[in-house]
C-alpha cells in the first residue's frame, strides 16, 4: 500500500524556485498495475524518484506500507530500496563486469544475504521474468536488450518487494521486444499479485496497465481505470 | 555487505582493466622496492663499518692534541695541528689504574723507495704496545721490538700494501732495504691484511721504532697521538676521566689542550652520519612513493567518474553511502598491499644483488618491511580516501542519469 499526501516538490536554484510536483494525493493500492503518463517535464520523473525512496518531498508525505519515509535519513532510505522496491530503468543499468547471476544476487548483497540464499532467490527471480536458464552465466553485453531488461527484471523481484517501479522500461526496446517485457509485467501482475508503477510517455505502453495516472505540469490531470486494456498473450522474445 | 562480497567486488573491478591496475600497482612496488633497498644499503654500510671500528682495537682510547668541541665531531678537532702531546705524558699515562697498554705514535706521510720503485704512505712511528692496543699481528718477521725503539734502529714493519708496491707481489721483503725520506731502513717484518677501517688502513702503512721517527725522520719530540687500551670495558669511563685529569694537570691549562675519544665516540659519531644518511637515502627513495600514491588517486579518480552510472545504480538498489565508499577504499588498499608486497619482494632482491655485484653488505631488516608495509597500507588509506568519498557523496538520481 502506498499513499501519497499533498506532495509538494521545489527545486532552488539561487533565487529562482522551480515547484515541479505541487501537491499531489493518490494512492495504490497492493496488487494494482498503474501506469503513470505525462510528457517530459509535467514532474512524473521527479515523482518517480519520490515513490522509489531515491528523493524525498518537501513538503507532504509518502506513506509506504503505512511508514512515512519524507523523514528517513540516508541509511534508512537505502533500507527501505533495498527490502521494498524493485528498479527496471530504460538503459538496464546492469554490471557489465557480472554475470547475469551475479547481476541478479546485487540487491541480496546489501540485503546481507548468505550466499546460497542468493543463489536460490536469484534463480526463482530469473525463472519468475523468463530468462532462458542457459544464459545465466553469460555477461550482459552478450544478450539483446530483451534479454537485458528481463536481468533487470529479475533483478527488481529478487528481493520480493512491495513496489516494482519501472521507468519507461520499453524505451530502448523495438516494438516486439517492448511487447515481451509488459507481457512479463502483466504475467508478474497477474500470476504473483505484484504491484507495478510504470513510468511512461507513451499511451500505448500505460495502457497495458490497469490504471492510469496522467501528471501534467506537476499535478494529476486525470486519474482513470484503463476500460480496454491491452493484453499481451505472445511471451516469446 | 560482507567482507567476502568486498573482496569479490575489489577483484572484479580491478582485474576488470588489468593493464591500469598493473601500472598503478607498478609505481607502488616501485616506491616500495627503492625504500627497501634503500634503507638496508644503509643499514649494511652501518653494520660493516661498526664492525670496521670495533676491529681497531676494543677498549681502545686515543689522546689527541687539540681540543674537541661538544657537539662536533672529532674530525673537527683540528687534529694533528697542535704539538702538545709528548713521550713523556706517553710514560705518565702508564700510571692511570687500569691501563692495559700506551702506545705513543707519530704519523706522516712520506715518499718511499725501494730498489726502483716508489710509493706515498703513511709512515707511524710505533712502540711494540702498538701492536697489541691496534690487533696486529706479523705475517713474517717480528715487529718492531723494544730493542730497535731503545736502539734507534733503522728498521721497518711494512703492511701488505706497501710491500706488493714496493717489491711486487708475493716477493719476501725480509731483509732488504727501503728508502723513506732519503734514509734507509732495513725491513724486519711484515704484517698480516687486516682490511681498512674507516681512517686509516694498516696495510698501508709503514711502521718504525717510535724514537726512530722522531729523531730521524720529524725531528721533533712531539707525539700525533696516544692510544690506550684498558683492561675491562667497564674500566673504560674512569681511565678516560684519569687520564683527562692526570694530563690536564702536567700541562698546567685549566681547561684541557687534548682530547680523549673513546671506541664509544667514534661508533656514536658515525652512527649519526649513517643514520642521516640512511634517512636521506630513504627520503628521496619516498618521493617515488608519494608518486605512486598519487597514482592511485589517478586511478581512483578515474575509476569514480567512470563508474558513476554504477555507483547510482548500487545506491538505487540498496548500497548505503559507506558501502560505496568501502568498496571504492578496498579497490585502493588492495592496489597498495598488492603493490607492497611485490615491492618489498624487489626491494629484497635488488638489495641481494648489491651484495653481491658490489661490496657493500645489505641487510633487510623486519624493521623495514613493517614499514614498508605499513607506510602502503597508509598510502593507499590516504590517497583512495578523497576518490571513495567522492563516490559516497553522489546523488543518486544524478548519479543513474550520468552518461
Amino acid at each position: 500500500m502506498m499513499e501519497c499526501r499533498d506532495i509538494v516538490k521545489t527545486y532552488v536554484t539561487g533565487e529562482i524556485e522551480t515547484h515541479v510536483l505541487k501537491r499531489v494525493s493518490f494512492a495504490i493500492r497492493d496488487g494494482e498495475f498503474v501506469a503513470i503518463m505525462g510528457p517530459s517535464g509535467s514532474g512524473k520523473s521527479t515523482l518517480m524518484h519520490i515513490l522509489g525512496c531515491l528523493d524525498v518531498p518537501t513538503q507532504g508525505s509518502y506513506l509506504l506500507d503505512g511508514r512515512d519515509v519524507a523523514q528517513l535519513d540516508d541509511d534508512e532510505l537505502a533500507d527501505i530500496r533495498n527490502r521494498k522496491i524493485g528498479f527496471v530503468f530504460q538503459s538496464f543499468n546492469l554490471l557489465p563486469r557480472a554475470s547475469v547471476l551475479r547481476n541478479v544476487m546485487l540487491p541480496l548483497v546489501y540485503a546481507g544475504n548468505d550466499a546460497r540464499t542468493r543463489q536460490g532467490l536469484a534463480e526463482s527471480a530469473l525463472r519468475a521474468s523468463a530468462f532462458p536458464e542457459q544464459f545465466w552465466r553469460h555477461k550482459p553485453n552478450q544478450l539483446s536488450g530483451g534479454m537485458m531488461q528481463r536481468v533487470a527484471i529479475a533483478r527488481a523481484l529478487v528481493n520480493n518487494p512491495s513496489l516494482v517501479l519501472a521507468d519507461e522500461p520499453t524505451g530502448n526496446l523495438d516494438s516486439v521486444t517492448g511487447e515481451a517485457v509488459l507481457a512479463t509485467f502483466q504475467r508478474l501482475h497477474s500470476e504473483q499479485g505484484r504491484t507495478i508503477v510504470l513510468i511512461t510517455h507513451e499511451p500505448y505502453v500505460a495502457e497495458h496497465a490497469g490504471r492510469i495516472i496522467h501528471i501534467q505540469d506537476g499535478q494529476i490531470a486525470d486519474d482513470h481505470e484503463v476500460r480496454q486494456r491491452r493484453l499481451v498473450r505472445n511471451a516469446g522474445i | 555487505m560482507k567482507l567476502r562480497d568486498l573482496l569479490l567486488e575489489t577483484n572484479s573491478a580491478l582485474t576488470a582493466n588489468k593493464a591500469r591496475s598493473g601500472l598503478t600497482i607498478l609505481g607502488i612496488v616501485i616506491g616500495i622496492a627503492s625504500v627497501i633497498a634503500m634503507v638496508s644499503i644503509g643499514a649494511g654500510t652501518q653494520s660493516t663499518i661498526e664492525s670496521n671500528i670495533e676491529g681497531l682495537g676494543s677498549n681502545l682510547l686515543t689522546v689527541l692534541p687539540g681540543v674537541q668541541q661538544a657537539g662536533r665531531a672529532f674530525v673537527s678537532a683540528g687534529r694533528g695541528s697542535a704539538q702538545t702531546l709528548t713521550n713523556d705524558d706517553a710514560e705518565a699515562l702508564k700510571e692511570v689504574s687500569g691501563v692495559a697498554a700506551i702506545s705513543p705514535e707519530v704519523s706522516r706521510r712520506y715518499q718511499i723507495t725501494a730498489t726502483g720503485n716508489n710509493t706515498n704512505s703513511t709512515v707511524m712511528g710505533a712502540v711494540p704496545a702498538y701492536a697489541a692496543v691496534h690487533n696486529v699481528a706479523v705475517a713474517s718477521g717480528t715487529f718492531i721490538t723494544e730493542q730497535s725503539q731503545r736502539s734507534l734502529g733503522r728498521v721497518a714493519v711494512l703492511g701488505p700494501t706497501v710491500a706488493e708496491d714496493l717489491f711486487g707481489e708475493g716477493v719476501d721483503p725480509l731483509g732488504k732495504t727501503i728508502r723513506i725520506n732519503r734514509i734507509n731502513f732495513k725491513v724486519i717484518g711484515m704484517l698480516q691484511t687486516k682490511g681498512g677501517s674507516g681512517f686509516s688502513n694498516p696495510d698501508d702503512m709503514v711502521f718504525v721504532p717510535l724514537s726512530s721517527m722522531q729523531k730521524l725522520l720529524a725531528g721533533s719530540d712531539y707525539v700525533s697521538s696516544i692510544a690506550m687500551t684498558s683492561e675491562q670495558k667497564d674500566l673504560m669511563a674512569s681511565v678516560q676521566a684519569e687520564a683527562s685529569a692526570l694530563l690536564t694537570m702536567r700541562h698546567r691549562v685549566a681547561t684541557p689542550d687534548f682530547s680523549i675519544i673513546s671506541q664509544a665516540d667514534i661508533l656514536g659519531t658515525l652512527s649519526q652520519v649513517m643514520t642521516a644518511f640512511t634517512v636521506f637515502l630513504a627520503s628521496i627513495a619516498g618521493i617515488s612513493l608519494v608518486v605512486g600514491g598519487i597514482g592511485i588517486m589517478n586511478m581512483m579518480l578515474t575509476a569514480v567518474t567512470e563508474r558513476t552510472r554504477e555507483i547510482g545504480l548500487r545506491m538505487a538498489l540498496g548500497a548505503k553511502r559507506r558501502e560505496v565508499a568501502a568498496q571504492f577504499l578496498a579497490e585502493s588498499i588492495a592496489l597498495t598491499f598488492i603493490g607492497g608486497a611485490v615491492g618489498i619482494g624487489l626491494g629484497w632482491v635488488i638489495a641481494r644483488l648489491v651484495s653481491q655485484l658490489g661490496s657493500i653488505a645489505t641487510r633487510v631488516s623486519p624493521e623495514s618491511v613493517a614499514l614498508a608495509f605499513g607506510v602502503a597500507a597508509a598510502i593507499g588509506i590516504v590517497f583512495g580516501y578523497y576518490p571513495a568519498r567522492r563516490a559516497a557523496k553522489l546523488n543518486p538520481i544524478e548519479a543513474l542519469r550520468h552518461e
